[in-house]
């Protein structure tokens, strides 16, 4: 009787372990899926569209994840084929630094006007 | 004196935000990937067409000479009007053309062969378009140049026409 609870709580165990490990897998999917472009209806993700690119695409990435590949490895072979564009995040690179520095560069002029403007105020 | 300063400033930022929104404007909005990049032939295994059993891509391109793989569906109205011009192709003895048949019904596919004529040398099968998506194509029809290093060096998104035929005769001479 022992030995039959003991096998049950394993076998219990191991179900949910495998239930886990199926949710994280489609957790990974969805979060892969929300940030592809999808490149027939443009402006929306590959999670949102039904066009036969995006079905195919969803296919692809199953078959990643299960092959075990990681999740920027799986955006590595999309920009391969695609480009940079495919990817909602854009990487920090020669083509995007701007894009990247420019709204640090706002915040920290911005930041050293309004410093300016109340440090001249308090002298006053 | 400052006030001129300011106003100077000010001015060259809305001027840089005009060149960057004109520029930004002027750019067509819809993105299509690069069709010059050199790329290396994925590894797969695909259904062949007339026999049903499996093909691995060593297989398909062992041959010392230049390929054209052109991703064609029997549904696909282009690729209707691009087959004259692959046909002709086929008789370019310095290339081996490679028909990729894309999410088809194989009746379809068949009747559409057996009307326009074949100008393949090996028709595969992607049943789940998951194997152009390995080439890099995102529609129907498509056309890759292969060379003889094995690589992708040129891609033709959309139908084949004229120009485009004499670009691959030129290429593969």
């Amino acid at each position: 009787m022992k030995t039959l609870k003991i096998f049950l709580i394993v076998f219990l165990f191991m179900s949910f372990s495998e239930l886990k490990a199926d949710k994280n897998s489609d957790e990974l999917k969805s979060k892969i899926l929300k940030n592809i472009r999808c490149l027939i209806c443009q402006g929306q993700s590959v999670y949102d569209s039904e066009s036969e690119f995006a079905f195919s695409i969803k296919l692809i990435v199953d078959r990643k994840i299960n092959e075990g590949l990681k999740e920027e490895q799986i955006y590595e072979f999309l920009r391969e084929k695609y480009g940079n564009w495919i990817v909602y995040n854009p990487q920090f690179n020669k083509n995007t630094y701007i894009l990247w520095l420019l709204p640090l560069l706002f915040f920290l002029a911005g930041g050293a006007i309004i410093y300016r403007k109340t440090s001249n105020k308090n002298e006053k | 004196m400052k006030n001129k300063v300011s106003i100077f400033l000010v001015i060259i930022f809305l001027s840089f935000c005009f060149v960057i929104f004109y520029k930004g404007l002027n750019n067509p909005n819809t993105y299509s990937p690069k069709i010059m990049d050199k790329k290396n032939i994925p590894i797969f295994e695909a259904k062949d067409f007339n026999s049903s059993s499996y093909l691995n891509s060593e297989k398909i391109f062992e041959e010392d000479t230049f390929y054209i793989i052109n991703i064609w569906a029997s549904w696909c109205v282009p690729c209707r009007t691009e087959h004259p011009l692959l046909m002709k192709l086929s008789k370019n003895q310095s290339v081996k053309l490679i028909g990729l048949n894309y999410k088809d019904n194989l009746n379809n596919a068949k009747k559409f062969i057996n009307e326009l004529g074949n100008p393949y040398s090996q028709i595969i099968i992607d049943n789940d378009g998951t194997l152009s998506i390995e080439f890099g194509a995102y529609g129907v029809p498509e056309t890759f140049i292969i060379d003889k290093n094995k690589m992708i060096i040129r891609k033709f998104i959309g139908p084949i026409n004229q120009e485009i035929l004499e670009q691959i005769q030129l290429i593969v001479k």
